[in-house]
């Protein structure tokens, strides 16, 4: 009897193994810097030339960092969802326009909406890199304390917006 | 990453021009040139415009050991996303700036988590990734040996009494009788 149990046994734990695995997302690689305090930065805006932004007058305000750029196609599904929230005035939204031009990046805005209390422009990537950037659009909640508290790979759907980040927002705000 | 589709075209009336022997020759003499041409285009394409020679070489073994969070499966030297080119340009302007290699690799696990590495440390979260194979090799040579040991006992005593000869020989006069 144990003879045929044991294998099947075996069997099936390995088959249960490969189904949660299935149902994992390999592009969901949690963010090291969750609870760390967001890299500082001070980038030219978007829309003004010449004048920076800095990720320091944010301090004493829960924001959230969205990173987008027109030639991201997924940034466009969630762009709508960016509108709408900008709208809400629930919680500001900064951009930061990851490898862009600033021709198409604002001629993008332009066209789909601008939800950014404004946009900080990374044209080599390099603020990407602090952040640990991998896939656009990639979001992030930042703190009072200018901590990262929750990193959403790929685009804010409204299932997320509403089950994690308003949620969370809503807490941190107090 | 999505790769253009090679089409591959061959003439229509290739047989035509050419006798079978011919055309063998023809292709091994392809192959050949292909082969001598293969690594001069390699070397093209892996090592970017780099100024300097050595450093290029410490990145690229450095990289080696990075994967590319982008297309999963590819290690940092080896992937042409442009995510890996931007870490690669990371990862050489630190090395310029005299970062160990340590150093760089501590500042991406700092950014992107041990899923950079392609040998994770040794943590509790890894414990079983890191033993499980010898957990594997220890559970397989134990059942191995028990298996011998049992086979080897049956072995052993594997003399017929004489009631199961009696009941053997019964057997096979009946299979005698069957086959003519």
């Amino acid at each position: 009897m144990t003879r045929f149990l044991l294998p099947l046994v075996a069997f099936i734990v390995l088959v249960g193994f490969l189904l949660v695995g299935l149902g994992l997302n390999p592009r969901q690689v949690p963010s090291p810097l969750i609870g760390k305090p967001a890299p500082e930065f001070q980038l030219e805006e978007l829309h003004q030339p010449g004048k920076t932004i800095a990720s320091r007058d944010n301090l004493g305000k829960v924001w959230l960092l969205n990173v987008w750029a027109s030639w991201c196609v997924s940034c466009r599904d969630e762009h709508p969802v960016l509108v709408e929230l900008a709208r809400s005035g629930i919680v500001p939204v900064y951009g930061l326009n990851y490898k862009d031009e600033r021709d198409l990046a604002l001629q993008w805005l332009q066209q789909f909406g601008d939800p950014y209390a404004a946009s900080a422009r990374d044209p080599e990537g390099r603020m990407g890199i602090e952040y640990g950037v991998y896939g656009v659009p990639e979001t992030y909640v930042i703190d009072k304390e200018g901590v990262i508290r929750y990193k959403q790979i790929g685009p804010v759907t409204v299932e997320a917006l509403e089950t994690k980040i308003l949620p969370l927002v809503r807490e941190l705000q107090g | 990453m999505a790769i253009a589709p090679r089409v591959r075209r061959r003439p229509q009336n290739l047989p035509d021009m050419l006798t079978a022997c011919q055309a063998r020759l023809a292709r091994i003499l392809l192959l050949a040139c292909l082969l001598l041409a293969l690594p001069a285009g390699w070397a093209k394409e892996a090592v970017p415009v780099a100024e300097d020679p050595e450093l290029e070489r410490r990145m690229l073994a450095l990289s080696e050991d990075l994967r590319c969070l982008v297309c999963q499966n590819e290690s940092l030297a080896a992937s042409r996303a442009d995510f890996a080119n931007d870490l690669r340009r990371e990862i050489r302007e630190q090395m310029k700036a005299d970062k160990s290699d340590k150093e760089i690799v501590d500042f991406l696990v700092a950014r992107y988590g041990d899923f950079v590495l392609y040998r994770p440390p040794l943590k509790p979260t890894t414990l079983l990734l890191w033993t499980g194979p010898f957990i594997f090799l220890l559970g397989g040579s134990i059942m191995l040996f028990v298996y011998l040991k049992r086979r080897n006992r049956r072995v052993a005593d594997s003399t017929l009494s004489e009631d199961q000869r009696r009941q053997a020989e019964a057997l096979l006069e009946k299979g005698k009788g069957r086959d003519e």
